[in-house]
C-alpha cells in the first residue's frame, strides 16, 4: 500500500460503504465513480464535490493496481482529500453471480418488452441496468484472469 | 411429605425444561453471531451517511426541504412513536422495558400520539389496550432485510409530509454488548440539524461550498429519505441483535437456576429416600425384639 507521502505520488483517501457492509477503505491514486449524470474521475485535491450515482463500473487505482467494482444508486461525497461512496449496492466483481445476473437480464428484457398494464416498467428498467453492470464488470474481472 | 416418586417426577420434568433452555440458549447465540455481524457491518454506513449530511446541513438553509423543517411542540400536535418489539418472548426484560419506555413517551409527551409498531410483541400489547395504531409491521425479524426498513421509512415520512404527524420518534432496544442493552429514544423526523451536525465533517470543510451534482435540491430529495431509511434499517438491525443478546442470558440465568433447582430438589429426595430406610429399618428391629 502506498504510503501518505513518502516520495511518491498524492493520495485520497477512498471509502466504500454498502448498507451491508463496508467494502473499502483504502490510499488510493485515483477513482473513477459513474455519477447519476456520467463518469468522473477524480484525482487528489478535487474541488468538493457531492454527486449522485447512477449505476456503473467504479474503478479505483493504486500504483499501477486497477481494481473494479459494480455499484448502483447511492451518493459520493467528493473532498480534496478523502472520497466516500455510499452505494445501495456494490459488489466486487468476484462476488457476482454471473448466472443470475443473466438470468434478471433476461427477466428484465421480457418485461419492458411486454406492454405494461400492470407491471411496472422503471423497476424493470432499474432491474435491467443493475444486471448489465454486473455483466460488465464480472467480463471484465474474468478477461483479466 | 411429598412422596418419593412425586419428588422422581418433579426432578425429571426441571430437567427436561433445562434441556429446552440450553438448546434456545444454543441457537440465540448462533444467530447472534449472525445479528452482530449484521450490525457490526451496517454501521459505517450509517455513520458515513450522517457525515456526509451533516456536512451537507451546515451548508443549507433547512426550508430547503420538508423533511428538515421542524414544527412547533403543542396541545395539537401530533406524534408518531415507532416502538421496535422483539417477534418473540423469553427474553428477559427486553421487550417489557421497550414497551415501558414507549408507554412512558406516551403519557409524558404531552400531545397526542399514534404507535407504529415493529414486532409482535409490542402490537399485541398495546393492541389489546386499545392504542391509536398507525402501522403495524410484525414477523419482519424471522428475515430481516433492507426492504422492511425502507418500507417503514416510507411510512413514517408519508405521514410526517402528509401533516398527518408533527414527529416521528423511535424507540428500539441498542445493542451494545453481549450482556448490555439499552432503550433508546430517538427523533426520526423532523431530521435534526443538532443530530446532523454532530459529524466529524467540522470546520476545515464547512467553508467550502460543494459542487453538486445534478443539484442540491435533487441530491437532498433522495437523500433525506434514504437517510431516514437507513436510520431505521439500523434501529432494526440493534434491535435483532439486542433480542439474541438477551435471550441468550435469559436461556443462560434459566438454565443456571433449573441447575440448581435439581440439585436442591435431588438433595431433598434422598433424605426422603433415607428417612424412609430408617424408619423401615426401624420397624424391623423394633417388631424383631417384640418377638
Amino acid at each position: 500500500m502506498a504510503g501518505e507521502t513518502a516520495g511518491s505520488a498524492p493520495t485520497l483517501h477512498l471509502r466504500i460503504v454498502s448498507a451491508e457492509r463496508s467494502l473499502v477503505d483504502a490510499q488510493v491514486h485515483e477513482v473513477q465513480i459513474p455519477g447519476a449524470e456520467g463518469y468522473f474521475g477524480v484525482l487528489p485535491g478535487h474541488t468538493p464535490l457531492l454527486a449522485t450515482l447512477g449505476a456503473g463500473e467504479l474503478w479505483y487505482r493504486v500504483g499501477q493496481v486497477t481494481t473494479y467494482l459494480a455499484v448502483a444508486l447511492g451518493f459520493a461525497e467528493v473532498l480534496p482529500d478523502r472520497v466516500t461512496i455510499l452505494a445501495q449496492i456494490a459488489e466486487r466483481p468476484e462476488e457476482i453471480d454471473t448466472a443470475r445476473a443473466e438470468a434478471a437480464k433476461k427477466r428484465a428484457e421480457e418485461r419492458m418488452n411486454k406492454p405494461a398494464i400492470d407491471m411496472d416498467s422503471e423497476r424493470a428498467r432499474i432491474a435491467m441496468m443493475k444486471s448489465l453492470i454486473r455483466l460488465q464488470v464480472a467480463a471484465r474481472a474474468r478477461t483479466r484472469g | 411429605m411429598p412422596s418419593l416418586i412425586d419428588l422422581r417426577r418433579r426432578v425429571r420434568a426441571v430437567k427436561n425444561t433445562q434441556q429446552i433452555t440450553k438448546a434456545m440458549k444454543m441457537v440465540a447465540a448462533s444467530k447472534l453471531r449472525r445479528a452482530q455481524e449484521r450490525i457490526m457491518n451496517a454501521r459505517p454506513y450509517a455513520v458515513q451517511m450522517q457525515r456526509v449530511l451533516g456536512g451537507l446541513a451546515a451548508r443549507v438553509d433547512p426550508a430547503i426541504h420538508p423533511l428538515l423543517v421542524s414544527r412547533p411542540r403543542t396541545a395539537d400536535s401530533k406524534t408518531l412513536v415507532i416502538v421496535v418489539t422483539g417477534d418473540k418472548g423469553l427474553c428477559g426484560s427486553f421487550n417489557t422495558n421497550v414497551i415501558k419506555a414507549g408507554g412512558n413517551y406516551l403519557a409524558e409527551s404531552g400531545e397526542k400520539c399514534v404507535l407504529g409498531l415493529v414486532g409482535k410483541k409490542g402490537r399485541d400489547f398495546f393492541g389489546r389496550r386499545g392504542f391509536p395504531i398507525h402501522f403495524d409491521q410484525s414477523g419482519i425479524f424471522q428475515k430481516l432485510q433492507y426492504e422492511d426498513a425502507a418500507t417503514i421509512g416510507k411510512l413514517a415520512i408519508e405521514a410526517f409530509t402528509s401533516g398527518e404527524v408533527d414527529r416521528v420518534m423511535l424507540v428500539f432496544n441498542e445493542f451494545r454488548s453481549v450482556i448490555s442493552q439499552r432503550v433508546v429514544v430517538d427523533q426520526l423526523l423532523p431530521i435534526g440539524r443538532e443530530e446532523v451536525e454532530g459529524g466529524t465533517a467540522g470546520a476545515a470543510t464547512a467553508q467550502i461550498d460543494y459542487l453538486y451534482e445534478p443539484s442540491a435540491q435533487e441530491i437532498f430529495n433522495q437523500l433525506l429519505p434514504r437517510y431516514v431509511e437507513v436510520q431505521v434499517y439500523r434501529a432494526l438491525l440493534e434491535s435483532n441483535a439486542a433480542f439474541f443478546a438477551a435471550q441468550m442470558t435469559a436461556m443462560d440465568t434459566a438454565t443456571k437456576n433449573s441447575g440448581e433447582m435439581i440439585s436442591s430438589l435431588t438433595l431433598y429426595m434422598n433424605k426422603v429416600r433415607q428417612a424412609a430406610i430408617t424408619r423401615e429399618i426401624i420397624e424391623v428391629v423394633s417388631g424383631a425384639s417384640a418377638l
